[in-house]
C-alpha cells in the first residue's frame, strides 16, 4: 500500500490541496482492495477457525478413517488420469490445428472449443442416458476430458500460435528430425501453457459435483454436499472440506513446481515470422479422425441425446411459464453476480496495474487463490457464517451473490487488469491536469477504456454463475429454482426429457461466450 | 570450381513470384553476400539453400551432392549447413552452453570442453555459460547463435541479417570479427542483408538482388564502381548521373570533360561518378576571371554533422552538354569531412579524380 500512496504523481500541480485530494483516493481505492481480498480470505479462514474449534483429536478421527482414504484415492486417480490424458488429446489438436494443413482447421479449432458451452453436468447426463451402465473411475475420466479438455486446448493453441518459428528452423538446421525439434523445441515452450491449463483442469476436476453424482462415482465434493444434505454443516463436512482445500493447494504448489522460473518469451526484438504450416499427405485423413471422434464425443452425444429427449417429451416438457420463471432467474442472478464480482475487482486490478509492489501481488494472490476454492467449500463456509454470527443473512440474495463473486472473482480480475493495462496512465494524469479531479479523471479516461475488457469479464463470470449448481442448491434462497437447478432436479427424479428443454437453454445461452472466449485467444495471439 | 552452385531457381507463393530465375556460383572457402531491398526474395532463396523450403524449380548442388531438383529435396537437417538467424533465435528455455551444445550428440565425448572452446573462439566469456539468452546482450546472443552453429562444423554457413539488430558500433566490429572467424575455420559462408556497406565490406562476392532476380554479381568494386544500371549505382551508394556525349574515352557532360571507362562513341549516354571522386579547392568570384575551362561552383547548403558535411554546389559556369538545362540548376550533393568544409556562400573550383563509369 505504501508504494500506492508514493503514487501520487510528482507531475502535478504543486497545489498542496492537490496533492492531498490525489492521496486519499488512492488510499482509498488502496483500502477497498484490501478490504475484498481480507474478505476473499474468509472460506480459508473458516476452514482453519473451524479446525482449531473442532480440536484436535476429533479433527483426527474425522479425516484419518477409511472413507477419507477411499475418497482420496478416488479423486487422485481421477486427477491423475484425466489430467494427462487431457494434455495429450489438446496438444495433439493444438498442433493439428494450428501448425498442419489440416482440411476445416478453423471449423475444428472452434469445434475444440465449444464443449465449454456445455455445462458438465449436461455431459454427464447425455452420457448416462445414452449409455446407462457408465459408472464409475473410467466413466468419470471419460466424461471430465471431455467436459474440460478445452481448458488446455485454448491456452496451448495460443502458445502454439505465438511460437516463434525461427527456434524451429535453427534447431532443424542443427540437424534436429521432425519428431526431436517438437520434443526439444517446441514442447518445452508449451510447458506454461500446459500446466497454466493442467491447474485449471485439476481444480475443476476437484470441485465439480454433478458430473460425478449421474456416474456414481465418488470424490471429496459430492461427499461433502452429501454430508451437508444429511448432517447439515456438521463437522465431518467441514472436515471434509478442508482436507478437499489441501488438495486444492496441493495442486497449486506442484504448477508453481513444474512450471519453474524459466523463461520463453521471445528473445530479441522485430516480428516473428509467419509460421508454416506442416504438410499432412497421407496421414491426413487418419489425423482427421482425432478432431472428428472428439467433436463426435464431446459434441454430438450431448446434441443427440438432448435433442432425443426433447423429440421423446414432445410440446409437453415445454412448461413455458416454469422456464420463463427460470429462465429470469437465472439472467438475474448471473447478472448482479456479474455486476457484484466486476466492482469488487476493480480496485484491485487498478492497483495491481498502477502501483504494482510486492504487498499487492500478495493481495492479489489472495483472490486468486479463493478462486481456486470449490464452490462447495466457499457455500459451506457462507452457510455456517451467516448461521453462526448474521441468521437473518442466511439464504438470503445477499448471501448467494456473494458466494458467487468470491467464486468468481479471479475471472474479472483477469480480463479487468488486461484492459486497465492497455490504457496509459498518462490519459488519467492529462485529465487531471485539465482540471479533472481525481476520481473524475479516472472514470473518464481508464474505466471507459476498460470498459470492454470489464464487459468481457463481466459475461465469464454470468457464464459461470449460470451453469453453477452446488453453491446455488446450498445458499440460494428459498423458492429459488434457476435453470441448473430445474435441470438437476428433474434429472434426479429420472424424468430426463423434461430436463431437456432446460439443457438446451443454458448451451444455447453459453455458446456466444464460448465463441467470445475463443476469439478473445486468437486475438491475444495477435491474429 | 564451384562449391556451391543454384541454377534456375524458381519459387512461387500463390500467384506472387519470389524467385523468379536465380544462378549463383559460390567458390569454396568464399564469402557471398547477397544484398537487396527488403521483400526482394533473398531471405527466401537463404530458406531454400537451407532447406526449410523446397524450390519450384531447379537445383542446388552442395559439394557435389544434390540438394534440391525441383521440389524434391534434402530436408534441412540433413544438410549440415548452419544458420544464423536475425536476431540468433536462442532458445530460450536453454542455458547458453546447452545452447551451443544442441546440435551435438547429449553423449559426446568432451561435449562440454568442446562448448567452452566454441564459447571462447567466438569470445564470449567463460562465466557466461551457465546464463540463460534473455540474460545476455544482442552482440553476445549473436555470438551464441554463432558458436551454436559451428559447433556441428557446417560445410556452409547461412548468416541472415545476423548484424541488423545491433548498434551502428557494435555491428561493424561484429562484423569483421564474424568475417575473420569464418575465414580461419575455412567456412564458406553466405551473408544476406539489406545494408550495402555491410555487404560490400563483409563479402568477396556481392550480388544485388531485385525482384527475385540476380541484377548483378560481382566483387565490391566492381559492383561499386562499374554498376549496371542507376539503380543498382544508388543502392550501393550516393551517385551522380549525368547526361553526356562520349567520343575516345572522354565524356563531355555538365561536369567539363571528364575520361570514362569505355571507349566506344555516343551521342547520348550516362555516366556515373561517386560524389567522393569530385573535389572541391576554394576560391573567390575573382578567381573565376580569366578561367574558362575550369568549373566553379557556389556552396547553397551546408548541414554539419561531426565528421561528415553534406553539402550542396550549384554549378556556375557549366558547359553546354546535351539537355543541361534539366540538370543545370540541380545542386550536386557532396559529403566532406566536417572540419574544413566550405561554408554556404562559398566559391568553390570542382575537379573530378579518376574516371567516370558509363551505363550501358
Amino acid at each position: 500500500m505504501q508504494s500506492a500512496i508514493d503514487l501520487a504523481p510528482s507531475g502535478l500541480p504543486a497545489d498542496t490541496t492537490a496533492v492531498r485530494a490525489r492521496r486519499w483516493s488512492v488510499s482509498w481505492i488502496a483500502l477497498a482492495a484490501v478490504f475484498v481480498s481480507l474478505f476473499a480470505l474468509l472460506p480459508l479462514a473458516f476452514i482453519v477457525w473451524v479446525a482449531v474449534q473442532t480440536g484436535w483429536e476429533t479433527v483426527a478421527a474425522l479425516v484419518f478413517r477409511p472413507r477419507v482414504g477411499e475418497l482420496l484415492v478416488n479423486t487422485s486417480l481421477l486427477v491423475v488420469l484425466a489430467v494427462p490424458i487431457s494434455i495429450v488429446l489438446s496438444v495433439a489438436l493444438a498442433w493439428l490445428t494450428e501448425r498442419s494443413d489440416l482440411p476445416g482447421a478453423r471449423l475444428w479449432a472452434w469445434l475444440s472449443v465449444a464443449p465449454l458451452a456445455i455445462p458438465a453436468f449436461v455431459h454427464s447426463y447425455a452420457w448416462i442416458t445414452m449409455v446407462p451402465r457408465l459408472h464409475g473411475l473410467w466413466a468419470g475420466v471419460l466424461v471430465s476430458v471431455i467436459a474440460y479438455f478445452p481448458f488446455l486446448y485454448l491456452p496451448v493453441a495460443a502458445a502454439l500460435r505465438r511460437l516463434d518459428p525461427a527456434l524451429e528452423d535453427a534447431a532443424a538446421a542443427l540437424g534436429l528430425g521432425p519428431w526431436r525439434v517438437f520434443r526439444r523445441v517446441v514442447l518445452p515452450q508449451l510447458r506454461l501453457a500446459i500446466c497454466g491449463g493442467s491447474l485449471l483442469v485439476g481444480l475443476h476436476l476437484l470441485a465439480e459435483y454433478g458430473l460425478y453424482v449421474f456416474i456414481r462415482f465418488d470424490t471429496f465434493t459430492t461427499a461433502i454436499v452429501d454430508q451437508f444434505q444429511s448432517t447439515f454443516n456438521g463437522p465431518a463436512a467441514n472436515m471434509l472440506a478442508g482436507v478437499l482445500v489441501t488438495c486444492c493447494f496441493v495442486l497449486l504448489g506442484l504448477e508453481v513446481l513444474v512450471r519453474g522460473e524459466e523463461r520463453y518469451a521471445r528473445v530479441g526484438s522485430g516480428a516473428a515470422r509467419h509460421q508454416q504450416r506442416t504438410s499432412l499427405g497421407r496421414a491426413t485423413i487418419p489425423c482427421l479422425l482425432l478432431p472428428a471422434v472428439t467433436t463426435l464425443l464431446a459434441l454430438g452425444v450431448p446434441f443427440v441425446t438432448i435433442g432425443r429427449w426433447l423429440m421423446a417429451g414432445g410440446a409437453d416438457v415445454w412448461r413455458l411459464d416454469e422456464i420463463g420463471l427460470a429462465l429470469g432467474q437465472t439472467l438475474f442472478l448471473a447478472i448482479a453476480g456479474a455486476l457484484l464480482a466486476t466492482v469488487a475487482a476493480m480496485p484491485m486490478a487498478w492497483i495491481s496495474i498502477r502501483a504494482p509492489g510486492r504487498l499487492q501481488r500478495v493481495l492479489e494472490g489472495c483472490n486468486y487463490i479463493v478462486g481456486a476454492l470449490p464452490g462447495v467449500v466457499i457455500a459451506l463456509a457462507l452457510v455456517t457464517i451467516a448461521v453462526r454470527i448474521a441468521m437473518p443473512l442466511y439464504q438470503t440474495l445477499f448471501t448467494i451473490l456473494v458466494a458467487y463473486a468470491l467464486m468468481f472473482l479471479p475471472r474479472a480480475l483477469i480480463s479487468l487488469r488486461a484492459s486497465i493495462a492497455q490504457a496509459p496512465v498518462e490519459l488519467e494524469r492529462a485529465a487531471s491536469s485539465l482540471g479533472r479531479s481525481p476520481l473524475k479523471a479516472l472514470w473518464s479516461t481508464t474505466i471507459r477504456l476498460s470498459a470492454p475488457g470489464a464487459a468481457a469479464g463481466m459475461a465469464l463470470v454470468a457464464l459461470g454463475i449460470m451453469n453453477e449448481l452446488t453453491a446455488t442448491q446450498m445458499l440460494a434462497p428459498n423458492g429459488t429454482r434457476t435453470l441448473a437447478m430445474a435441470f438437476w432436479s428433474y434429472s434426479g427424479e429420472i424424468d430426463y426429457a423434461s430436463a431437456a428443454p432446460y439443457a438446451l437453454i443454458m448451451v444455447a445461452m453459453s455458446l456466444p461466450l464460448t465463441w467470445l472466449l475463443y476469439v478473445q485467444s486468437k486475438r491475444m495471439a495477435g491474429r | 570450381m564451384s562449391f556451391l552452385e543454384l541454377s534456375g531457381i524458381h519459387k512461387h507463393y500463390g500467384p506472387v513470384a519470389a524467385l523468379a530465375g536465380v544462378d549463383l556460383s559460390v567458390a569454396s572457402g568464399s564469402r557471398t553476400a547477397i544484398v537487396g531491398p527488403s521483400g526482394c526474395g533473398k531471405t527466401t532463396l537463404l530458406r531454400l539453400i537451407a532447406g526449410f523450403e523446397a524450390p519450384d524449380q531447379g537445383r542446388i548442388v552442395l559439394d557435389g551432392e544434390v540438394l534440391a531438383d525441383g521440389d524434391t529435396a534434402v530436408p534441412a537437417h540433413r544438410r549440415g549447413i548452419g544458420l544464423v538467424a536475425q536476431d540468433g533465435a536462442l532458445f530460450p528455455h536453454l542455458s547458453i552452453a546447452a545452447n551451443i551444445g544442441f546440435g551435438m550428440g547429449r553423449h559426446e565425448e568432451k561435449r562440454s570442453e568442446r562448448i567452452a572452446e566454441l564459447a571462447y573462439v567466438v569470445g564470449l566469456d567463460k562465466g557466461i555459460l551457465k546464463r540463460r539468452p534473455h540474460e545476455l546482450s544482442g552482440g553476445q546472443q549473436q555470438r551464441v547463435a554463432l558458436a551454436r552453429a559451428m559447433a556441428m562444423k557446417p560445410r556452409l554457413m547461412l548468416l541472415d541479417e545476423p548484424f541488423s539488430a545491433l548498434d551502428t558500433g557494435l555491428r561493424a566490429s561484429m562484423r569483421k570479427a564474424v568475417a575473420e572467424l569464418l575465414e580461419t575455420a575455412g567456412i564458406t559462408t553466405i551473408l544476406v542483408t539489406h545494408d550495402q556497406a555491410e555487404a560490400l565490406s563483409f563479402a568477396s562476392q556481392v550480388a544485388v538482388m531485385r525482384d527475385g532476380k540476380f541484377s548483378q554479381v560481382g566483387t565490391p568494386r566492381e559492383l561499386y564502381f562499374k554498376p549496371k544500371d542507376r539503380m543498382i549505382a544508388e543502392f550501393l551508394g550516393d551517385a551522380i548521373v549525368l547526361p553526356a556525349r562520349i567520343a575516345d574515352g572522354v565524356a563531355t557532360s555538365p561536369l567539363g570533360r571528364i575520361a570514362v571507362d569505355s571507349t566506344e562513341r555516343r551521342d547520348v549516354a550516362r555516366i556515373m561518378l561517386r560524389p567522393e571522386q569530385v573535389l572541391l579547392k576554394r576560391t573567390s568570384r575573382e578567381g573565376m576571371s580569366g578561367t574558362p575551362d575550369m568549373l566553379f561552383g557556389e556552396v547553397t547548403e551546408s548541414e554539419f554533422a561531426g565528421s561528415m558535411c553534406t553539402i550542396a554546389v550549384r554549378l556556375l559556369n557549366s558547359p553546354d552538354p546535351p539537355d543541361a538545362a534539366a540538370i543545370g540548376n540541380t545542386p550536386l550533393i557532396l559529403r566532406k569531412p566536417g572540419m574544413d568544409a566550405p561554408a554556404i556562400g562559398e566559391i568553390v573550383r570542382l575537379t573530378v579524380s579518376g574516371k567516370a563509369h558509363v551505363f550501358a
